[in-house]
């Protein structure tokens, strides 16, 4: 069983099929993931233009990770990540090419030769779309071989069977949207790969269906999540939108600039200058505009420069992105600067997993048999406290094929679990309380408060009394989620009950992410805490666990990070 | 009444307007045919049809039923008809539209409620076209090799994103349910045109069924209704001339 049909789901789908009998529940029509939406490429030391190893890969994602990332698992994605790539060719995706006709590359965010001497070009993408592609290209694969899919299924609970060491997952509950039936799926083996849950901030570049469903019903069923407060945000959102521009619109050049027209990446970055961290850049462009170094009428927003570009670059490599400015700002990108602003993007934390995607459920990496998760949803952790630009869709492919292969060896070792129709009561009780309700409180608004109080307070920049003001904002939320309504009492694509229903993972993830934000006295990656404005590796070299019990409250607990052959070090670029 | 506020004008483009907007309703649960309802809301020039549909579910009526993911154009969740023209919901502001808004959902596929129709026999016109690459060579280990000349080849239709806005807006797949359709044809084409891919022979027989290319009537509905750009009745061109002329 797996839930989840974006690039990671996809990707462990491909690998069990033929080993065991497979089904794919997924809310969306797979090519209707999120992974379609990702635009720059995906980072392999494939060497095909310019000296490059695996070696520096991994280095670089350390270092970006600052130094929170575990380096066994590093290692893994970093020197499987050339096999990923072939596989994906093998597999038809349309990469763009070399004039020799190899896979081209370009260069990215954090990565560089010979540990941090100078960018280099090891992005493997197909023109901005390099995500639809590998999206398109997974879906084509699985219909070749025939994977069975249940399309607009959305798991709302995972079942467990037996008590203590004997415990294991069993199946989960899904409820399909076209019918409003509820299903209880027995299974031997459960993998999530449900993605981010971005739209817990306001501006972001998430998509309306990233609502963290799948680390929302373990959190929920008392599994811990890993590392929540790392959370990223890219520097190039459409300002006032969040839509994302690429990275790789640096990678070809393009440059930041404030309100005066300085490239102040120089200033902040002298050698990879625009090209540096995204946790970085992000605070750069803070910086500026809290400086009143912005630009625009309340100087809020920074400019991406790609005027100086020649056209016919522009339209090959960065159609898309250029299409989106267009369209919704009405700007022409070759000539005019482009207005952006930080966007929250991607989780670094989620579901602990190990190399092989088995799910821990505690800090001495005990493993619940039966359950997997790969994909942004999973905390491997190789991403750390920072993810390095094109590590994702290097994720999700090489632990999607891990997380596949390791559950289809399990289930067939393994009798089928004994689940009844009861199962679903859970749900099925939360579905008629909230469709029952006369409360009147209203899901759009209570979601728009978190969002609101989650980038104001909870974003770039951190300081203990905003997170406090967040804990509060979303504690008082917790309370008039009791008493939500909804308008369609129906059963028939009834998206006014599951949104309510998404809604309580974002909440109990915000709340986990800030609990977690405000115990972190120090500032690591994404987390940056202006009232503890330094790294402190005596303290916090470790992974945050949290726990939420039955009423709702977070416990913390900690658990040391796995070094290797790099010794951390302050982290210039 | 369409407004000619241009996007550019910052000021006018967050100045809020009156948008009507007349939206076919269809709920199996309660009514026994679809019936129209008019909404009025306030929204800005720089706004999308599909923030527009978001205030009405969101602040007027929850049950109001359409499907979304990206908001930006590149899931393809949200093909509707707009004004007379399919269109994806996210990509289209209302200073493209106007305040005077027509929606239904798209035609020639069972609709299930409201603007949400059966995508089942679309998905099922597109896997049978053999979407995916076919290669009968053993690359061994490594990456094969292809041209820029070979790559661009089909890079157009490399561009789809399956949103069905071309499939049902082309006349002679409302009136005949069996034709596959252009976007299964552009996904054939894909592969077809792909220096990589050893099947072509097989998805031109496919395609010369009576099911295939030659219902297309070349209209250009479909290459005008792609939210993608992709031109598509060039498309469906190209693979007729492979049939007839054996040439790829
Ligand atoms: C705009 C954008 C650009 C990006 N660009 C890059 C890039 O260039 N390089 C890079 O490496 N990374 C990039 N990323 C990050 C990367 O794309 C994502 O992290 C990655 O694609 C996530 O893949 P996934 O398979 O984990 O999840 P997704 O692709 O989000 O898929 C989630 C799946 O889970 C399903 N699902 C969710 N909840 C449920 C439920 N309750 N029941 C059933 N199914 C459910 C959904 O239907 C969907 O199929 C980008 C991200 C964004 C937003
Ligand atoms: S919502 Fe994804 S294309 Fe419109």
């Amino acid at each position: 069983m797996i839930v989840g049909a974006g690039g990671a789901g996809l990707r462990a789908a491909i690998e069990v099929s033929g080993k065991c009998r497979t089904a794919v529940l997924t809310k969306l029509y797979p090519t209707r993931s999120h992974t379609g939406a990702a635009q720059g490429g995906m980072c392999a030391a494939l060497a095909n233009v310019e000296e490059d190893y695996w070696e520096w890969h991994a280095f670089d994602t350390v270092k970006g990770s600052d130094y929170l990332g575990d380096q066994p698992a590093i290692d893994v994605m970093c020197q499987e990540a050339i096999d990923a790539v072939i596989d994906l060719e093998h597999f038809g995706l349309a990469f763009s090419r070399t004039p020799e006709g190899k896979i081209d590359q370009r260069r990215f965010g954090g990565h560089t030769r010979n540990h941090g001497e100078a960018p280099v070009r090891r992005s493997c993408y197909a023109a901005d779309r390099t995500g639809h592609m590998i999206l398109q290209t997974l879906y084509q694969q699985c219909v070749a071989r025939d994977v069975n899919f249940f399309n607009e299924f959305q798991v709302f609970d995972v079942l467990f069977e037996g008590e203590g060491a004997e415990k294991r997952c069993a199946g989960v509950v899904a409820y399909e949207l076209s019918t409003g039936d509820l299903h209880v799926f027995a299974s031997k083996g459960v993998l999530f790969a449900t993605g981010g849950y971005g739209k817990m901030f306001r501006i972001s570049s998430n998509a309306h269906t990233l609502t963290g469903d799948g680390p929302g019903v373990l959190f929920q069923n008392g599994l811990p999540m890993e590392d929540l407060e790392f959370y990223q945000f890219h520097p190039t959102g459409i300002y006032g939108l969040g839509i994302l521009l690429t990275e790789g619109a640096r990678g070809e050049g393009g440059i930041l600039r404030n309100g005066l027209g300085e490239r102040f990446m120089e200033r902040v970055a002298p050698t990879v200058k625009d090209l540096a961290p995204r946790d970085m850049v992000s605070r750069a462009i803070h910086a500026e505009i809290k400086e009143g170094r912005g630009a625009g009428p309340d100087k809020d927003y920074v400019y991406l420069d790609l005027t100086h570009l020649p056209p016919e670059q522009i339209d090959a490599k960065l159609p898309d992105i250029t299409g989106f400015v267009r369209t919704y700002l009405g700007i022409e990108p070759k000539t005019d600067p482009i207005p952006i602003q930080p966007t929250a993007h991607y989780a670094m934390g989620g579901i602990p997993t190990n190399i092989n995607g088995e799910v821990v459920i505690d800090t001495n990496n005990t493993v619940m048999p039966g359950l997997y998760a790969a994909g942004e949803c999973a905390c491997v952790s190789v991403h750390g406290a920072n993810r390095l630009g094109t590590n994702s869709l290097l994720d999700i492919v090489v632990f999607g094929r891990r997380g596949g292969r390791a559950m289809a060896e399990y289930v067939n070792v393994v009798n089928h679990p004994n689940i009844t129709k009861s199962a679903a009561n859970k749900v099925r009780d939360h579905i008629e309380r909230v469709k029952a309700s006369g409360g009147g409180e209203k899901v759009a608004e209570l979601r728009t408060t978190l969002q609101e109080t989650m980038t104001r307070n909870a974003s770039v920049v951190r300081t203990e009394e905003s997170l406090r003001e967040a804990k509060a904002t979303i504690d008082d939320l917790r309370k008039r989620y009791q008493s939500i309504s909804i308008d369609d009492k129906g059963s028939i694509f009834n998206s006014d009950l599951t949104e309510a229903l998404e809604l309580s993972h974002l909440l109990d993830l915000a709340n986990g992410l800030v609990m977690g934000a405000i115990a972190r006295q120090e500032s690591r990656g994404a987390h940056w805490r202006d009232d503890f404005p330094t790294r402190n590796d005596v303290k916090w070299m470790k992974h945050t666990f949290a726990y939420q019990d039955e009423d709702g409250n977070v416990t913390l607990k900690y658990k040391a990070v796995v070094g290797g052959k790099y010794q951390p070090m302050e982290r210039k670029y | 009444m369409v407004t000619t506020t241009s996007k550019r004008d910052v000021v006018d483009a967050m100045k809020l307007l009156t948008v009507h907007l007349r939206i076919k309703r269809y709920n199996p649960e309660v009514d026994t045919r679809p019936h129209w309802q008019d909404f009025e809301i306030q929204a800005k020039a720089a706004d999308t049809v599909l923030n527009a549909l978001h205030t009405i579910k969101w602040t007027i009526d929850g049950s109001l039923s359409f499907r979304r993911s990206c908001a930006h154009g590149v899931c393809g969740s949200d093909a509707m008809v707009i004004n007379g023209e399919n269109k994806l919901s996210c990509v289209n502001l209302i200073s493209d539209v106007g305040t005077d808004l027509v929606i239904e959902p798209i035609r020639g596929l069972p609709v299930i409620k409201d603007l949400i129709v059966d995508m089942e026999p679309f998905f099922a016109q597109y896997r049978s076209v053999i979407p995916y690459l076919i290669a009968d060579d053993d690359p061994g280990y490594k990456e094969r090799y292809q041209s820029q000349d070979e790559r661009a080849r089909y890079d157009d239709t490399t561009k789809c994103i399956l949103c069905a806005c071309c499939t049902t807006s082309c006349p002679v797949y409302w009136a005949n349910g069996e034709y596959v359709g252009p976007a299964a044809i552009i996904n054939a084409h894909r592969f077809i045109f792909d220096s990589r891919d050893h099947a072509a022979e097989r998805r031109l027989d496919i395609l010369n069924q009576k099911s295939g290319v030659w219902r297309c009537r070349t209209s250009f509905n479909c290459t005008e209704a792609c939210p993608r750009g992709i031109k598509v009745t060039q498309a469906i061109e190209e693979v007729k001339r492979a049939i007839l002329y054996d040439r790829i």
